[in-house]
This record gives C-alpha cells, sequence and structure tokens, in this order.
C-alpha cells in the first residue's frame, strides 16, 4: 500500500485548500493532524494534504483573521495547537463554498459543451 | 540575532528563540507525536511508527521554512511579487520605460538640485548656537534705516542696554603686508573683542580678544583666518606671538579663526586679518556723529524678544538724544533678525524659483500619466483577463502604483545624480553672495526630500490609471474586444494636456519678465561710460605713513602725473570717497545764506565724491554748465564743488547753482563748516546700481578736488587702504594692469596694486544675480516648454494612432488630405488654446510674487503675455504637426483593412 499511495494522490488546486480547512473546522476546534487527518478520511483517503502546504496555510489564515489558534492539553497530555473558526472565517467558507460551486458547474459545462449548446 | 519576536513572553528553557518560533517547532513536533501514537495504536512498531511518520510528514525544517513565510504577510509577498512583476513590464517595452525615466529624472533633478540650496541657505543659514537670539544691529538715521553706527554711539549702546548678553562691531579695512614675500594687500576687519565670543565659534589655534583690548592704545595684536595661517605661514603651529608687519607696523599674532568663518557685517566675505577696533588710526572713530561703515550684531539675552530689545534700544538712543542734541538728535537703533538680514533678497527669489521647478516636475508627473494612460489601452485586454481569473480589482490597482512607483524611483535616482553634477555646476557659477555657498550639496535632508517627492510624483502620476483600473465597467472591455472607454480616456489627457500647458505657459511668462527687466536694465545708462574704465586699489608704501599733509599732496600729485603718462592710458583720477557701484560717502551741507541747522540731522545730505581734474574724462561725465576742476584747484586757492543735475534740482529747485555756495559741515576736525563755491553741474551718475539708484532717497552728488581736502584728511589716506585709482585705457585689461605695475614700481617698491576691475566688469557682476535668476527660471520653461510640447505630440500621436480607421474612412468618401491635416491640427489646437486661456489667467495671478524680481516691467506686462502665448501656441502645434502629416499619409485602404 504504501509504495502507492503518492500515485494516488491528487494535487490539490491553489485555493482549495482554504474552503477543506475551513470546511473542516465547521465541526468543531481541531490541531493541524486533525485537520490533515480529517480531510483524508472525508475524502476517502484520496485528499492527501501535505504538511508543506498545511502548515502555512493554516498560518496564513490565522494572519488573515479566518481562524484563530490556542494552545490545549489533548487527552493524551500532550500540549497543542488548536485552530478554529472566526465569525470572519464562517463568512469566508460560505462565499468559498458559492464560488467552488461555480467552479465545479462551469467546469462541467466546458466538459460537456453539447449540453450547454442545446440549452441555448 | 535580531528578531521582532524577542522579550514577549519570552519565559522558556531555550533563551534566545523568539516565542513565535517555539511555538512553530512545538507544533510541527506534536504533529509528529500524534502520528506516530496512531501508528502504534494501529499496531506498528515504535520505531516503525516514528519511521514512516516522519517519511509523510517530510522535511520538518522545509516545513517550517514555509510556514514562517507566511508571518510576513501576505502583503510584502504581493509586494515583491508586483514589484518583479513591474520590472519585467517595464523591460518589455525599454522606450516607454526610458522616456519616463528620463522626464522624471530631469523633473526631480531639478527640484533636488534647487532644493539643496534651499536646504542649505534657507532652512540653515545662521552657522551659529542659538541663532535665533543673535540681531543685526544699525544705526537709523535721515537717508539711512540701516546706517552705520558711531564708535562712541556703539559702547553707550552696549553699556545701557538691558536686551543684549553682549553686543560687537565690525568694520572692513584692508592692511598691507610687507616682510613676507612681496608686498599685499589683505583683507581686513576691525572688530570690538566680543565679537567672536558673541557668536560662539572657537579659534583653532592660539586665544581671540580679551575685554580691553579693544581700547585706543592698547598694544597691536591681531587675529588671522586658517586660509591665511596656511598660505603664508604654512600653519605653523608656533606662529602664536609672532608678529606681522602690517601698514608698516608690528603686530602680534593671538590667535587663529576658523577655516569657514568668512562673516562680514551681513554678507560672506573672506577675511585675512581682524584686528581690534582700537587700533584702527581714523581720528573720527572717537566722533560720535561718524558712521564710518561700522555695524553690530548682538546676542539677545534668552528670553528677550526682538519686539522687547528694540523698545529697549529705542530708551537708550532716546536718552542719548537728550545727552548730544548736537549729534544724536534723530538716531535710532535699528535691529534686525540676523537670519533675515543674512538672507536678505536671496529668499523671495527662491521662493520662486522653487514654486517654477515645483511646476516643472508637475508637468513630467503629466507626462508620464499620459503616457501611462496611452500605454494602459494596450493593457486593457490584459487587466480584463486578470479580473476575470479573480485578481482583485484593489490587487491590479496596487500593482499598477508598483509599477509607477518604480518609475518614479528609479527617476529619482538618475535625478539625484543629475542633481549631484548641477548642483556642483551651479553653486561654481553662481554669482549671489549666498549665504553658507560652501554648504550647498547632498545631505540627509536633500536624500529624504528626493525620496519624497520621486514617491509624491510616483503616486501622483500613477493614480489616475490605477483609478481607472478600478472602475467596475472593466469587464465591459472585454466584451468590446479591448476598444472601449476611450472617450473618458481622451478627456483625462486632454486634461493633463491642459494643464501642462497652462504652467509651461507661466514659467515662461515668468521668465519672459525677467528677460525684460534686464534688458531694460542693460539698456539703463549709468550715467557715464562703463566701457575702458579700469579701477584699482593702490597700497601706498608704509614709509608714506604719517608724512606731512603736503608730502603725501605731493605724492598724490606725481601718482596722478606718472599712471596718466603710461602708454596707453587716456586719463587718470585718485578717487578718494564715493564711487558708482562701489562705494559711497557723505557729507553734510548747508546752504550759503541760510542758518546753520541746530542738528546735524537737520542739515542737507549729499554723496560726496573727492576726485582729481581728470576724473571727468575717465568716466567721460556730461557737463552741463559750468567748468569741471583744473590743476589749479589746489590747496592754495578757493575752494570748488561741483555738483550734480540732481542736487541743483532737489537743493535749487531749477536756479542755476553756478556761483552758489554751500557749508560743509564736516569738512574738516573744528565742524564749524568749510565754503565752496559752486563751478559747475553734471550729469547725474547711478551711485547704487543700474535698478536701485531710483529706490534710494540719497542721491544727490557733489564733487571735491583731492588737492583742497584738509590737511587731517590727507594724511589719513595712506591709512586704510590707500587710494583708489579708476583710469581710461582701450589697452586690453591685463596689458594696461601690467603696464600700471611698472609705473606702480618705478614709484616705489613697496606699493601694491590690487583688486583690479574693469567698471564693465562691476556693472555685468550688479546685473549678475538678476541674470542667474533669469537663467534658472529661463532653463526651468524651456524645460517646462519641451515637456509640454512632448505632452501633447504624444496625445496628439495617439488621437492619430485610435482614428486611422476613421481617417480612412473619412478620404474615402472624399476629404482631401489638407482637411484631414486640419482636423488634427485643430484637435491640437484646441488643447493649446485652452492650456494657454488657463496660463494666463495664472500667470496673472502667479507673476505678482515676482515684483520683487522685476525692474522697469509690470507683472502683467502685454507684450511679454502675447509673445510668450504665440511662442507656446507655436510650439504646440509644430509638436502637432508631425503626427497631423502622418494621419495625412494613412492610406484609406490599408486603413479600412486594418483590424
Amino acid at each position: 500500500m504504501a509504495p502507492n499511495r503518492y500515485q494516488n494522490r491528487i494535487e490539490l488546486l491553489q485555493g482549495t485548500l482554504d474552503l477543506l480547512i475551513l470546511q473542516t473546522l465547521r465541526w468543531g476546534a481541531q490541531h493541524g493532524y486533525g485537520i490533515s487527518q480529517a480531510i483524508k478520511l472525508n475524502s476517502g483517503d484520496i485528499l492527501q494534504v501535505d504538511t508543506g502546504s498545511l502548515y502555512p496555510a493554516l498560518h496564513r489564515l490565522e494572519r488573515q483573521k479566518w481562524i484563530s489558534a490556542d494552545w490545549k492539553t489533548s487527552e493524551n497530555k500532550q500540549r497543542v495547537r488548536v485552530y478554529k473558526l472566526t465569525a470572519a472565517g464562517k463568512k469566508r467558507l460560505l462565499s468559498e463554498r458559492s464560488r467552488w460551486a461555480q467552479l465545479t458547474d462551469a467546469i462541467a459545462g466546458v466538459l460537456e459543451p453539447a449540453k450547454k449548446e442545446s440549452e441555448a | 540575532m535580531k528578531s521582532p519576536f524577542r522579550g514577549s513572553g519570552d519565559k522558556s528553557d531555550q533563551p534566545g528563540k523568539p516565542a513565535k518560533q517555539r511555538d512553530l517547532e512545538e507544533e510541527l513536533a506534536s504533529h509528529l507525536k500524534m502520528s506516530q501514537q496512531d501508528r502504534q495504536d494501529r499496531g506498528e512498531s515504535p520505531q516503525q511508527a516514528a519511521h514512516s511518520a516522519r517519511r509523510e510528514f517530510g522535511n520538518v525544517a522545509l516545513v517550517e521554512h514555509v510556514t514562517r513565510d507566511q508571518w510576513r504577510g501576505r502583503r510584502f509577498d504581493e509586494f515583491l511579487q508586483d514589484l518583479r512583476f513591474a520590472i519585467r513590464t517595464l523591460r518589455k517595452s525599454p522606450g516607454f520605460t526610458a522616456i519616463a525615466i528620463l522626464t522624471l529624472a530631469l523633473g526631480i533633478g531639478a527640484n533636488t538640485s534647487l532644493f539643496s540650496v534651499v536646504n542649505a541657505v534657507l532652512l540653515n543659514p545662521v552657522p551659529y548656537p542659538h541663532p535665533e537670539q543673535l540681531v543685526m544691529l544699525h544705526e537709523s538715521k535721515p537717508n539711512f534705516r540701516a546706517g552705520s553706527i558711531s564708535y562712541p554711539n556703539f559702547r553707550d549702546w552696549r553699556h545701557d542696554n538691558h536686551s543684549f548678553s553682549s553686543m560687537a562691531v565690525a568694520r572692513g579695512s584692508s592692511f598691507t603686508l610687507t616682510g613676507l614675500g612681496e608686498a599685499e594687500e589683505l583683507r581686513a576687519q576691525f572688530i570690538s573683542t566680543d565679537y567672536f565670543s558673541l557668536l560662539s565659534v572657537q579659534p583653532v589655534l592660539g586665544r581671540f580678544f580679551a575685554t580691553g583690548e579693544d581700547e585706543i592704545g592698547s598694544p597691536p595684536i591681531v587675529l588671522i583666518s586658517a586660509n591665511f595661517w596656511h598660505r603664508k605661514l604654512s600653519g605653523s603651529p608656533d606662529v602664536i606671538g609672532k608678529t606681522l608687519n602690517l601698514d608698516g607696523k608690528a603686530f602680534t599674532i593671538a590667535g587663529v579663526t576658523p577655516a569657514n568663518f568668512d562673516l562680514f557685517q551681513r554678507v560672506m566675505v573672506p577675511t585675512d586679518i581682524y584686528a581690534p577696533i582700537g587700533q584702527w588710526t581714523n581720528p573720527l572713530l572717537n566722533k560720535r556723529e561718524a558712521g564710518l561703515g561700522i555695524h553690530g550684531v548682538g546676542r539677545l539675552k534668552p528670553g528677550i524678544t526682538l519686539e522687547q530689545a528694540t523698545a529697549d534700544m529705542q530708551r537708550v538712543t532716546d536718552n542719548l538724544a537728550q545727552a548730544y542734541p548736537e549729534t544724536d538728535k534723530g538716531i535710532g537703533a535699528t535691529l534686525v533678525d540676523f537670519r533675515k538680514e543674512m538672507l536678505g533678497d536671496v529668499q523671495p527669489v527662491l521662493i520662486v524659483l522653487l514654486g517654477a521647478v515645483g511646476f516643472v516636475l508637475l508637468i513630467a508627473c503629466a507626462n508620464v500619466a499620459n503616457l501611462l494612460l496611452a500605454r494602459s489601452t494596450g493593457r486593457t485586454r490584459e487587466f480584463a483577463i486578470r479580473v476575470a481569473l479573480g485578481a482583485g480589482r484593489g490587487r491590479l490597482a496596487r500593482q499598477l502604483l508598483t509599477e509607477s512607483l518604480l518609475l518614479a524611483m528609479s527617476g529619482g535616482a538618475l535625478g539625484l545624480l543629475l542633481a549631484q553634477i548641477a548642483t556642483r555646476t551651479a553653486v561654481q557659477v553662481m554669482p549671489m553672495q549666498l549665504p553658507r555657498a560652501a554648504q550647498i550639496g547632498i545631505d540627509g535632508r536633500v536624500l529624504v526630500f528626493t525620496a519624497g517627492i520621486s514617491l509624491l510624483a510616483g503616486i501622483l502620476f500613477g493614480i489616475v490609471p490605477a483609478l481607472r483600473i478600478s472602475q467596475p465597467h472593466l469587464h465591459d472591455t472585454l466584451k468590446e474586444g479591448g476598444r472601449g472607454g476611450s472617450g473618458s480616456r481622451n478627456r483625462a489627457q486632454g486634461a493633463f494636456v491642459v494643464a501642462e500647458m497652462a504652467m509651461a505657459l507661466v514659467l515662461l511668462v515668468g521668465a519672459g519678465l525677467m528677460v525684460r527687466s534686464l534688458v531694460v536694465l542693460w539698456r539703463t545708462s549709468p550715467g557715464f561710460e562703463p566701457t575702458n574704465v579700469v579701477t584699482f586699489g593702490l597700497a601706498l608704501p608704509p614709509s608714506i605713513l604719517g608724512a606731512p599733509a603736503e608730502a603725501i599732496r605731493n605724492q598724490i600729485r606725481d601718482l596722478d602725473r606718472r599712471f596718466a603718462a603710461t602708454p596707453g592710458v587716456e586719463a587718470a583720477s585718485q578717487s578718494w570717497g564715493a564711487f558708482p557701484l562701489s562705494g559711497d560717502d557723505e557729507q553734510q551741507f548747508w546752504i550759503d545764506g541760510e542758518p546753520k541747522p541746530e542738528t546735524e540731522n537737520d542739515m542737507k545730505w549729499s554723496l560726496s565724491y573727492v576726485v582729481q581734474p581728470d576724473y571727468i574724462n575717465v568716466l567721460k561725465l556730461p557737463l552741463s554748465r559750468g567748468r569741471f576742476f583744473n590743476e589749479h584747484d589746489d590747496e592754495r586757492s578757493p575752494r570748488v564743488a561741483v555738483v550734480d543735475e540732481e542736487f541743483a534740482r532737489k537743493y535749487f529747485h531749477g536756479e542755476d547753482p553756478i556761483g552758489k555756495r554751500v557749508h560743509l559741515a564736516h569738512f574738516d576736525l573744528n565742524g564749524n563748516g568749510t565754503l565752496f563755491e559752486i563751478v559747475g553741474v553734471v550729469g547725474h551718475v547711478n551711485q547704487w546700481g543700474l535698478d536701485s539708484d531710483l529706490k534710494e532717497e540719497l542721491r544727490a552728488q557733489i564733487y571735491f578736488s583731492c588737492l583742497q581736502m584738509p590737511d587731517d584728511y590727507v594724511v589719513g589716506v595712506p591709512g586704510g587702504g590707500g587710494t583708489f585709482v579708476a583710469v581710461r585705457s582701450a589697452l586690453p585689461t591685463e596689458q594696461l594692469v601690467d603696464a600700471l605695475r611698472r609705473t606702480s614700481r618705478e614709484i616705489n617698491s613697496d606699493q601694491a596694486i590690487y583688486n583690479v576691475q574693469t567698471m564693465d566688469s562691476v556693472i555685468t557682476a550688479s546685473l549678475a544675480a538678476r541674470k542667474f535668476s533669469m537663467i534658472l527660471l529661463a532653463s526651468f520653461a524651456g524645460l517646462a516648454l519641451l515637456l509640454s510640447s512632448i505632452g501633447i505630440y504624444g496625445v496628439v500621436s495617439y488621437v492619430v494612432g485610435q482614428k486611422t480607421r476613421e481617417i480612412g474612412l473619412r478620404m474615402a468618401l472624399g476629404a482631401s488630405r489638407p482637411a484631414v491635416m486640419r482636423m488634427i491640427l485643430s484637435q491640437g489646437g484646441k488643447l493649446a488654446a485652452a492650456g494657454v486661456i488657463v496660463g494666463l489667467g495664472a500667470s496673472l495671478a502667479l507673476t505678482r510674487s515676482m515684483e520683487a524680481m522685476l525692474y522697469g516691467v509690470s507683472t502683467s506686462d502685454p507684450f511679454t503675455f502675447i509673445a510668450v502665448a504665440t511662442l507656446l501656441t507655436a510650439v504646440a502645434l509644430a509638436a502637432c504637426y508631425i503626427p497631423a502629416r502622418r494621419a495625412m499619409q494613412v492610406d484609406p485602404m490599408v486603413a479600412l483593412r486594418h483590424e
């Protein structure tokens, strides 16, 4: 399993990682590892978030005040940095989601042009 | 390691590492630990779990690094991105970039140069501590608001006032140095003891004068300038206590003054020797009525204002007027802020120039803004696509501004270079007596200024194209295929060109008025024929000091004869009193038959010229009545005087002055009045300068013969700089001076000719400051004209480019080529006309600030206004002619097929 793990991986489109992080945090505060695991799990192991993308994104979103961070102690008595959505982040998530919907529609339109033309 | 995070919440076992960095390390470590734990929970061995967790994680240091990058913020990254993009874009159109940078460099360079002058001269003109406490002191008297102070009055002022912590006086003079190489004339100042300590200047070597050393009869000591010390004494440290032979007398050197200390009264004049004023052998020094060119400087006590000090001095001079009504009635003190006096007439000139140069920069900005606007046409599609791809309008505007700022900063850097060269050249050719001219240069403040105006310029010309981008109609452009929105752009470009034209016109009017003033002045006759007149100082040999009057008179007669006999010399005369444009001297008198006025200041005043018979031939003065002096008017014959027409008009009201007699109040030391008969009238001479003679109150002129001067006056001539000689000769100046030097040496080898000047050069120099401002203003105006014609050329070319299709269509429909040309020219003509109208209005308002710089022309001189408007229109139309010709040559077929 391990050798072809990278082959199954889909490169995340730029900008979509933000959406995924915000979406993941909708269900509650989470630390970086938790977020990466949640994305992996919810995408059926297809979306592997690279730590080299995850942490810069988390810190950037924090700077943009869409998420906030706090130190907490986990069940395993470990100090972890936990992120949660801010009010602005919730708004942002909504707009990102609608943009995403537009994008997928548009891509679908491009991929199936016949259907679009017949409509017009 | 420096870090912005140090200090806040640093409670760790790893001192020195910023808290935020430690947090990140801990965060990533916790990730690894959790990942490993999960794997162990799924049954992997601890070793294997650690290994694969680390493998999945990747390079910890790298992750740390890219995460840290986010802390800096997106703005900065975006800025770097914008900057890189701007460099790429500008590099792609080198022509545009070069023109824009060069235009800005000219504008910014001109501003930087002028600012470096303003910086040194206006912002920091007084190089002494607490300059706000320093005050220039003069005596106010009839005819002179800022007249010279008599020495006894000064001593009473110093003693009686309550406002000054100290007060000092200085008086220019010169010494003949002998016994140290060839005899040499040195510029000197007689000063009172507090002069240097008052200004808080320290000696380089030795000491300055101590209290009491300026008393008459004190031992002869001097201070020497650092320049003289290096030049003549090779900077040797043991000069203190050595003696110098000045005017035949041994003076002990007490100290050396600092190298850059050039203060003399209100101007900067390099001085070699400072002597205590008590060493001055002039017998008039202790006369309360004698002014003698002494002016003072005082330092106010802390907290005392100029007004308080003025009131205090009013009390002091009122008391003196009561105590000495004969001499001090009507005498007051004039106190002038030191800084104001040092700046004199320079300030308004510099401010006008600064305004002018500001206009040049504005024109340059308008030009670059137009270039950017025209260029953005070609980029509309690019912007539209980028917006469609998700770039925010703000981001796009920011990117355009980055481009503008990059242009501005490059222009600024190049401008700084130009300014460096320009300033260095300008300071060398600058004729004005600018205070602190030596300090003019690029310093920190100038750098900040340049950076500031570059930034401002970048925002100024970048803002319009940037704003346009952020307008919401951009997506329409995409639909139109990139041809839309040109109407409003044309209007903006047109507005810029109109503004440029208007500003150029203002500058041209200013320069035109200056030129007109100079032409008027050049045509003004000085009242004599300056061409071929050479003047020089003649330091008499120390051996003649103290000789009886008779011996000196004989010497004078001999000198005149020998100089007149020098080959090539047409006429020669000594001059001991006033001399046109060079120095003034006054006499008080009353007319014979009128009662003697009770006090000095109720007497009549006249400029006084003390000359030899040939003087009228040297200057070629027009003789209107009677006769001038001849060789028989000497000490044995009745005393006679010649007056000028102004004197005759003012004091005899058109009556014939010939045969009238006047009493000279202070002709000799007894002060009883000496009777002179007027034997001739000559034309008025411009004593005060071509441009200021009419403004002066004291313009009446009276001439006396050297040989008829009283004995005590004659014996004083050899001291204090010797005699002043004027000769007329058609010889080239160097040849003449050589011949005169030979003659002088034949008479006595201890004699020195110094300060040789041609009258032509004196007159030119008297107008030089005016000419210099004119040249500066004219070059700014020329630059403005050039930039604005490039501007109008650019816009009309752009319009022609846009209308190629329309022109083609018109021509296909039968429009003639001249009609097309007229159409394009009228486009440019409309812009130019609008610019001229706005500019004329602005000029009428703005040239008023130049009033002080003008002479003989009104600030709204119609000739200048019409000439300049015509010139500007003609140049603008010429600039439009090139694109108009191109339009005329459009091939209708090609144009229509185009696109």
